[in-house]
């Protein structure tokens, strides 16, 4: 055993300084989701749309005729549209982070509609200070997420270090931390393991499948996401979010984030 | 189907068939059913593997529309019995004198109008469910106690049941109820394009996505009969093996927590991590998803910084297994823990490195080579001890040989195509197959009249691996039941779908 103290000393500290100090270049070369650039669109075509398996990208008619419409929250990263884009108007990007409190906010619109204050009320500052207790459940995920969900706790993120801690019991959990687009045999452990948890108490759609169903919601036994089956506090989307994405949104509920996207538009 | 020796059957033929091609030492290795036409009979397909170098052996039959019924083959051909309850839950078959003749894919209460798979059952329509006590084995004595442990576990942790029949610390028997997790994958393949049906494969097991996407692009190709060009064979087995390596180092870190050995644990997952940011480095997804199509890849990677960063790691690696094959207190708690003896591991349907530890020689990439495997040639590391110290020994052979594979093909690949023209194929099937970090996957595609897909049958190694492992838990005890589940490495979503 004292061989393995000597061991974990001589590999020296591993965490990254991120989000405290640096940059996220622990993603270096990771493909987020795709970014829209309208000027360089053709109105009449239409292969991006034709592309988009879970149907993220979507025409809709305006007054100035028909225009493209972007969703986030249904939006895989398979970048398929930026592969079939011919003009470029859909590239591929490094934008992650994805985390909103408002589902409305994954919506790309054309002009960016005023943002209220959309603040999480004082309360959960004034009741967690800054630390949070996490319970997951997987709702029928891929185990994308949940993969990048248990590299949260591996040396390099560090996760214990920003007062974030996972719970085995949803008695001691503020947050229910969803995966999976909810299948008919998880609904009820997911309901039992919300009603279980205290007041107050927060609820995080992490992976496209929660946000919107992505492309493995409907069907025989799925439903497409939360929506309409528990509140939900923070959207996250990504196929899988990575885990900067998954701190990030989890420092945006204790407000020690800011939101990086707002009607579908990234970093304004 | 191509690379197959397909015989076809009357329903009365197929149990001898089988016993036919396991008395000539050839293993079963999955069994389907399918609609080729709406509202008329399914056909039922069983695919055997006899060997290296030989033709998959397939036996087909179609049923007749009066009788949806066939005899069971589960008493004899114990590993078959999974795939007839799953052919009765989502295909409407009934298997007279089956021995656990109760529901597996569909829980109990799911009452779909149809049989899910009928392609007359609309693609969007969930079915109705209401929660329904299920069938246990019945208990007796008056110390026996029963602990069901899930669906929602402690940890982040894929959702299943296992339920626990114990005294003190004795386990008697577990028995666990999967698919929870049930998303009906199968089915969303229907109708798509051969290029859309790919993002539905990748996300079938989030940490299989190579594997699943590779055997699934290779199934449509030898469908449409579509040669891939020599990089593009390169790059697939590169980042097959790109894939075994993070899962296979995860996999030692988390033996490491169920055995608390807590700074191996952090060292494993964080060399896990550093491959997974080397894989969204080079491929820009960490997990290698995005990238293949039928036909080829979807765009050319450059790999050539990737031989220098993994021989920078792999020092660290092979000094982390060089410590944990020293540590005794690691050791202990493997060794005879959770025996799988040879024979349980054949009739049961063990896959990839359980199989391997249990002394079954047998790994697709040598057997019946794709990709560029005919010309990576590797060594299958083998084992005969069945515990959970030689299921961790093959993964830590296999991490070395992964390496040097990587390595071999960065170097020996040549600049050149990556994708080609896949040719439309309508009612063309075909036949694909990988050996992933956790066994072997196999597909089965059957394209409609249009060229589109009818049908896909998805076969993952943790639905092998599920079946076998509770035969490895029974008469142990509850302290070592953690590190026996970490060391056999499943995965749920694979496994249910």
């Amino acid at each position: 055993m004292p061989i393995w103290t000597l061991y974990g000393l001589s590999r020296g500290l591993a965490t990254t300084p991120w989000p405290g100090k640096g940059d996220s270049a622990q993603q270096q070369g990771v493909l987020g989701l795709p970014v829209f650039n309208p000027d360089r669109c053709d109105e009449n075509c239409r292969a991006c749309v034709d592309s988009c398996l879970p149907g993220a990208i979507g025409v809709e008619a305006s007054v100035s005729g028909e225009r493209l419409t972007i969703d986030y929250g249904k939006c895989i990263g398979c970048q398929l549209c930026t592969e079939t884009c011919p003009g470029g108007a859909l590239e591929k990007s490094d934008h992650w982070a994805f985390g909103v409190r408002r589902r409305e906010d994954l919506v790309w619109t054309e002009a960016l509609a005023t943002q209220e204050a959309q603040e999480l009320k004082n309360v959960i500052r004034s009741t967690f200070g800054r630390s949070l207790h996490i319970r997951h459940v997987d709702a029928g995920s891929c185990n994308g997420c949940e993969s990048e969900l248990q590299a949260l706790n591996n040396p390099y993120y560090n996760l214990h270090r920003l007062g974030i801690f996972f719970t085995p019991s949803p008695r001691f959990a503020d947050l229910l931390l969803v995966t999976g687009s909810v299948t008919y045999a998880m609904h009820e452990p997911l309901l039992e393991t919300y009603n279980a948890m205290p007041k107050p108490k927060w609820v995080m759609a992490t992976g496209t499948c929660a946000v919107s169903g992505g492309v493995t919601g409907g069907g025989y036994s799925c439903a497409h996401g939360l929506d309409g089956i528990l509140p939900v506090d923070i959207y996250l989307p990504g196929c899988p979010p990575n885990p900067s994405a998954m701190i990030h949104a989890l420092l945006l509920l204790l407000r020690r984030a800011e939101q990086m996207v707002h009607g579908g538009h990234y970093g304004q | 189907m191509k690379e197959t020796t397909e015989r076809v059957l009357q329903p009365a033929e197929i149990a001898e068939a089988c016993r036919q091609l396991t008395d000539q030492g050839a293993r079963l290795q999955m069994a389907y059913a399918w609609f080729p036409e709406p509202g008329e009979s399914p056909e039922v397909l069983y695919l055997a593997d006899e060997g290296p170098g030989k033709p998959f052996p397939l036996l087909r039959c179609r049923l007749s529309r009066e009788s949806v019924q066939l005899d069971s083959l589960a008493s004899q051909i114990p590993l078959l019995g999974w795939y007839e309850r799953e052919m009765t839950d989502l295909c409407g078959i009934t298997f007279a004198g089956h021995p656990e003749s109760h529901p597996l894919v569909l829980h109990e209460g799911a009452r779909p109008p149809l049989p899910p798979l009928d392609p007359r059952y609309l693609k969007d329509q969930i079915m109705p469910y209401t929660e329904e006590a299920w069938d246990l084995p019945p208990v007796e004595g008056n110390d026996v106690q029963i602990l069901p442990f899930g669906p929602v576990r402690g940890d982040v942790l894929e959702s299943a049941q296992i339920v626990f029949y114990y005294i003190g610390e004795a386990i008697l028997h577990c028995h666990p109820r999967l698919f929870f997790k049930h998303r009906g994958m199968e089915k969303r393949f229907e109708g798509l394009s051969p290029m859309m049906g790919t993002l539905i494969a990748e996300r079938i097991s989030g940490i299989g996505s190579v594997s699943h996407a590779l055997a699934y692009c290779q199934a449509v190709e030898n469908a449409c009969e579509c040669e891939i060009p020599v990089r593009a064979r390169y790059l697939r087995s590169i980042l097959a093996e790109m894939e075994r390596l993070y899962n296979h180092l995860y996999y030692l870190g988390h033996l490491c927590h169920t055995t608390t050995l807590k700074v191996g644990e952090a060292q494993g997952k964080l060399l896990a991590e550093q491959c997974k940011q080397l894989n969204g480095f080079f491929t820009g997804s960490r997990f290698l998803s995005g990238l293949l199509k039928p036909g080829g890849l979807r765009r050319d990677l450059d790999l050539n910084g990737l031989p220098g960063r993994l021989r920078t790691l792999e020092p660290e690696i092979e000094s982390y297994m060089r410590a944990l094959e020293t540590t005794n207190s690691h050791l202990d708690r493997l060794i005879t823990t959770g025996h799988l003896p040879y024979q349980t591991a054949f009739d049961q349907g063990a896959s990839g490195p359980i199989k391997r530890a249990s002394g079954i020689r047998r790994d697709l990439r040598c057997d019946h080579p794709y990709a560029a495997y005919d010309s990576l040639t590797i060594k299958i590391p083998m084992c005969r001890d069945g515990d959970a110290h030689a299921r961790a020994q093959i993964r830590m052979a296999e991490i070395r040989a992964s390496i040097a594979l990587i390595l071999r093909g960065v170097e020996e690949m040549q600049e050149g195509a990556i994708d080609t023209e896949l040719p439309m194929s309508p009612h063309a099937e075909g036949l694909g197959w990988c050996e992933g970090p956790r066994g072997s996957t196999y597909y089965c595609v059957h394209f409609d009249d249009s060229g589109r897909l009818a049908r896909v049958k998805v076969k993952s190694p943790s639905f092998s691996n599920w079946r076998v492992f509770p035969f490895t838990v029974h008469d142990t005890n509850m302290m070592d039941y953690a590190i026996n589940e970490a060391s056999f490495g499943l995965t749920m979503a694979g496994c249910d779908r």
